[in-house]
């Protein structure tokens, strides 16, 4: 019988004042018999919703029946079967607008928490030690992957999970990009990318970290080492600034640099060298998830008051209405309707004040926002003693740069096929690489479908 | 992980070093370099690549102890292992059309002026290199400079060895012998890449800097080592770290590389306690 209960069962969370002066995971996580009850809510329908409204259609009520029954490992089974990082996507997948958009209990209440089912099996699996699948035996195909974020990922997985000998090039220390050095440990505990980086070794993926495409090797050569086919999951990591007066003072960040010394250098950590600065009031510029992680962190190393200084209003927020209301509970102000104009410095050319003017929404634009506009000499100034610009970022041009015969459009990003296909035979890309920045899920999904294009190319290729 | 296969002592406080980095060796070129981390818990430092030998995979650096970071590197032995080392990183320099080259080092930066006059060497473009030292008993490089260019100026602040004051009076005296350079390569701490600038400028002869921001990631994901050169905000690591010395603000620079300075010098007395009891295990 289907727990009828209209709301989702809660997700225990450490509590805001005490959560915001540390770096540990905010959502706790569901309990055993909590995730039982909440899988007990889905009335597993035959036309399934939810899994169109997953970019990488993990077959979900399949795998909430599983764990209804208690069959923990079978759930997880089910999950990875489409999934290959279920314990990243169950925590940072925005599954209002996705899988839970589509559940059937959304109509009258709350949809399934398939989020917190799908994050608590994968992290029962881990403290279980449940099998995540072992080495197939090769196909003799080699294929290179360019980026170990989460289009790469999954693509090597996919394709290492078909018998592909695949080798990630990862240009930093450490494998899985935004979700290592973006994503916050208190939202993505970096152990856990860790364990399902770990999962794809175990599947035979070959990673080689501090070795960046373009610059320690190039795509020719790795076609002439062997490789069949490249996959491009190389991201949007270039950080834009506004151009304007002062943005170099010290104590601008972009929130690249800002989140890359917090997370992935561990500045939050006495025990490690990379030094960041302890701003006492901040500004984040911009309105999107990143500019949350960074004020989040901002607040967490120290800050008295931290802004979001955005030039729309709060229903434009790009960010997930769960991760700005997480940021208004830790005491982040919500400066909206701004727009930065000026940065200013002291004597010594370190910030002192953000000198903001205020807008006003007009008709909407191309992107069927509505547009803001200045109100003329609204202009003020917040003191604050270090911005971080959060505003966007870019596809790195070096792919592009170095390779001949691949094709950008004017934003930079890798021009590609529906099938992921790029304008140079043997080269297939994904993820923000091709779409600017945007989501993990999203990214995930790519990876996907570039593994199932790869295959199809080289196994017409080997007939 | 790469292994270390010698450290030597160029004088008291500047190290030279040999890593195993085959991938590194057969592709950096003079003006590149190179990001490393001691260990799990180090920072990412950038280092310029001072020589290479693709057949043996061997890339060479050069570093003075200068804070924490260095002073962990400059307790590693030849077969300890670095946790990285990545690159070439940056734009290799471009000497298009140079006929006569003065390269011109200060200090540490000596070790990155010389890959700058052994490749024009190699090129067959006459070089000169004036190389600039406080003192006699800091004098590095002074065989390898002598192999790698036509005419050798050793500058001391003190006068205890070869030319007595800076390399800048030194570099005018050149240029007003009718040396006729057409490039001079300046690399060296800031002020000193300032007034070598300067000097060039009156003259008009073209001029790069090799510049040192701070970096993280060091491939142009994070903008840390930005600097102004003519106006416009440049990363470092992928548009130089070679600019137009003519156009670079060297004030700006000089106070970004100093916005650490507090914690540096709190992790540096740190690692100065770890020294005191032996061996770092990195």
């Amino acid at each position: 019988m289907a727990n009828m209960i209209a709301t989702k069962t809660p997700m225990p969370e450490q509590e805001p004042q005490i959560r915001n002066k540390n770096f540990k995971e905010v959502a706790i996580g569901y309990t055993k018999e909590m995730a039982v009850e909440e899988a007990k809510r889905c009335l597993n329908c035959k036309h399934k919703p939810c899994v169109s409204g997953c970019p990488v259609n993990v077959r979900i009520p399949e795998f909430l029946a599983k764990v209804a029954e208690e069959k923990f490992e079978e759930a997880y089974q089910i999950i990875l079967s489409t999934n290959r990082l279920p314990a990243v996507c169950g925590r940072v997948c925005p599954q209002e607008t996705q899988c839970e958009s589509k559940c059937v209990r959304g109509i009258k209440g709350e949809s399934v928490g398939i989020g917190r089912i799908e994050r608590f099996v994968a992290d029962y699996a881990r403290e279980q030690g449940f099998s995540s699948g072992d080495k197939p035996a090769s196909n003799g195909h080699r294929v290179a992957v360019v980026g170990s974020g989460p289009a790469g990922l999954t693509c090597a997985g996919e394709l290492a999970a078909k018998g592909y000998e695949v080798t990630v090039f990862e240009a930093l220390h450490v494998a899985g990009g935004v979700l290592s050095y973006g994503i916050p440990e208190f939202r993505l505990p970096k152990a856990i990318v860790k364990t399902e980086v770990d999962n794809l070794i175990k599947l035979g993926v070959d990673l080689k970290t501090d070795y960046i495409v373009g610059r320690t090797i190039t795509v020719d050569e790795v076609f002439e080492e062997g490789y069949e086919a490249v996959f491009i999951g190389s991201g949007a990591g270039l950080p834009s600034f506004m151009n304007i007066p002062g943005e170099n003072l010290l104590g601008v960040y972009s929130a690249n640099e800002y989140l890359t010394r917090t997370n992935l250098m561990h500045a939050y950590d006495e025990e490690y060298m990379t030094p960041i600065y302890h701003g006492n009031s901040v500004a984040v510029v911009g309105g999107g998830n990143v500019a949350m992680d960074a004020a989040r962190c901002a607040k967490r190393l120290g800050a008295e008051n931290v802004y979001i200084v955005y030039r729309r209003s709060m229903e434009e927020l790009p960010a997930r209405a769960e991760e700005v209301h997480h940021a208004q509970e830790e005491g982040i102000i919500f400066k909206l309707l701004n727009n930065p104009v000026a940065i200013h410095g002291d004597e010594n050319g370190h910030v002192k004040a953000i000198e903001c003017v205020e807008m006003e929404l007009g008709e909407p634009d191309a992107s069927g926002r509505r547009r803001p506009i200045e109100k003329k000499g609204s202009n003020f100034e917040i003191p604050v003693d270090a911005v971080i610009m959060s505003i966007g970022t870019s596809p790195n041009p070096l792919i592009k740069n170095t390779t001949p015969g691949i094709e950008v459009n004017r934003k930079g990003c890798l021009v590609c096929t529906e099938d992921a296909a790029t304008t140079r035979e043997g080269v297939y890309a994904g993820g923000d690489a091709v779409t600017g920045a945007a989501t993990v899920i999203l990214a995930m999904g790519a990876g996907k479908t570039a593994a199932a294009s790869i295959d199809e190319y080289i196994q017409n290729k080997a007939k | 992980m790469n292994r270390i296969t010698e450290t030597r002592a160029l004088n008291s406080t500047v190290t030279l070093m040999k890593v195993e980095a085959p991938d590194v060796a057969k592709r950096a070129k003079a003006g590149q370099f190179i990001i490393l981390r001691v260990d799990d818990k180090g920072e990412r430092i950038p280092l310029t690549v001072a020589d290479t030998d693709p057949a043996t995979g061997e890339v060479t650096i050069m570093f003075q102890v200068a804070g924490a970071t260095t002073r962990l590197l400059s307790m590693m032995k030849a077969g300890d292992f670095l946790a990285d080392f990545v690159g070439p990183l940056g734009q290799p320099t471009h000497y298009e059309g140079a006929k006569k080259v003065c390269v011109v080092g200060g200090g540490v930066g000596c070790a990155i002026a010389y890959p700058q006059a052994k490749t024009l060497h190699k090129m067959g473009i006459p070089v000169d290199v004036v190389a600039g030292f406080k003192s006699k008993d800091i004098v590095i490089l002074e065989d390898e400079f002598t192999a790698a260019c036509d005419n050798l100026y050793i500058t001391t602040d003190d006068g205890t060895y070869g030319i007595p004051g800076f390399v800048t009076t030194q570099l005018e005296k050149l240029i007003n012998e009718g040396k006729g350079y057409d490039l001079v390569i300046a690399i060296g701490p800031i002020p000193m890449m300032k007034f070598v600038s300067a000097v060039t400028k009156k003259y008009g002869i073209k001029t790069i800097v090799s510049l040192n921001p701070v970096m993280i990631d060091g491939t142009g994901m994070c903008g840390g080592c930005r600097v102004t050169v003519g106006g416009e905000t440049k990363f470092a690591c992928v548009d130089g770290p070679d600019f137009d010395g003519h156009l670079v603000d060297y004030d700006g620079l000089m106070k970004r590389n100093s916005f650490y300075k507090e914690v540096e010098k709190a992790k540096d007395e740190h690692v100065c306690r770890i020294g005191l009891g032996g061996k770092h295990n990195g």
